[in-house]
């Protein structure tokens, strides 16, 4: 027997006044879990247990959550990996309303990035068959097309935190240089008019939590940075 | 696009850019304050008063005066954005901070020009 000692977020607003912390004792069996499978046992422990998850494999991103303080997906971090003196303490992404238990309401993370126009906009005459590309155009979108918007790196951002209505925040702001330096979009400047007041973009303090945290290995303040390079480019 | 009114250049763009010239400014004023007083160990009030009677040294002083106002309203203006959210409660702060960089540079204007 290998115990793991587990601290979750509670938080059920039909039944709870406050949220809590619930301890739970999990049998690792010597293994090195992922945090998912931790998850996954505490449900068979308790049912009412409430988290979000879908492909256990990184790709969907659905359970993104604070992991003993780090953001990330639960389903590709290991135990070993996040664990501290042998305890592990599992809370909601930061700074979004919590729905219940880990799963929390992405509404506005989701509004930051419509307010992007995250598609391709190009009001030239259509191809016949499509809008080529070169090579060297389309490395540009590497790093930037991986995003599987999981919110890891917005909610791990203060100024996410404190202007989530305001400020693009890091995952929405990958997206709208993803589409700037899209050689097939034509609604550059249109898309730059849009973040060059004071919160949308600039809100940025260059902290680099996003870069921290992303489980996918990107680079939202490098994209931040080009996006303010462009700005400036396109300015007088 | 977020409408601001009471940010010091009207858009983060030149917000963003006076920031970062008017960082340069106060460096290189400050590199040459502490260069000076090093320079000058046995520092009277004579050659003090010498250094600010000359017009580059006056120049250079408002040059930093006006670089300090200007990041001081930029650096403070964000401060109040994120922890200040009642509207009128940040209006008035906003208001008491850019008042208070007013005095301070007409008062360093006083300083630098006045007897």
């Amino acid at each position: 027997m290998s115990m793991l000692q587990v601290s979750v977020y509670r938080y059920n607003p039909e039944t709870d006044s406050a949220p809590y912390m619930q301890e739970f004792q999990v049998d690792t069996q010597g293994r090195d879990l992922m945090v998912l499978n931790v998850l996954e046992i505490i449900k068979q422990q308790d049912s009412s247990m409430a988290y979000r998850r879908s492909c256990r494999e990184g790709v969907c991103g659905s359970d993104g959550m604070n992991m003993n303080g780090t953001n990330g997906l639960a389903c590709v971090t290991a135990i070993s990996d996040v664990t501290k003196n042998g305890k592990l303490v599992l809370r909601p992404l930061p700074g979004l309303p919590v729905v219940r238990d880990l799963v929390v309401d992405m509404g506005i993370f989701y509004k930051q990035y419509e307010r992007i126009q995250p598609y391709l906009q190009n009001d030239t005459t259509a191809p016949a068959i499509e809008r080529l590309q070169s090579p060297e155009e389309r490395d540009k979108l590497d790093g930037l097309y991986e995003c599987i918007l999981c919110a890891c790196c917005s909610t791990a951002c203060p100024s996410f935190w404190w202007n989530p209505d305001k400020f693009v925040g890091p995952a929405g702001l990958l997206q709208a240089y993803r589409f700037l330096a899209d050689s097939r979009d034509t609604a550059t400047r249109e898309r730059l008019s849009e973040l060059e007041d004071p919160f949308s973009v600039f809100r940025c303090r260059g902290i680099m939590n996003c870069v921290a945290v992303c489980p996918k290995g990107l680079n939202p303040t490098r994209a931040i940075g080009k996006i303010r390079e462009l700005l400036l480019a396109n300015a007088t | 696009m977020v409408t601001n009114i009471t940010n010091f250049g009207r858009s983060g763009l030149s917000d963003w850019l006076v920031q970062r010239v008017s960082a340069v400014v106060l460096a290189l004023y400050a590199l040459f304050m502490v260069g000076y007083l090093l320079l000058h160990p046995g520092l009277d009030y004579a050659t003090w008063n010498g250094l600010f009677a000359q017009t580059w040294m006056r120049i250079f002083s408002l040059l930093a005066f006006v670089s300090l106002a200007a990041h001081a309203w930029i650096g403070l203006w964000i401060v109040i954005t994120d922890y200040i959210k009642p509207t009128g409660i940040r209006f008035v702060v906003q208001i008491a901070i850019i008042l208070a960089i007013f005095i301070f540079l007409v008062w360093g204007v006083q300083v630098l020009w006045g007897a």
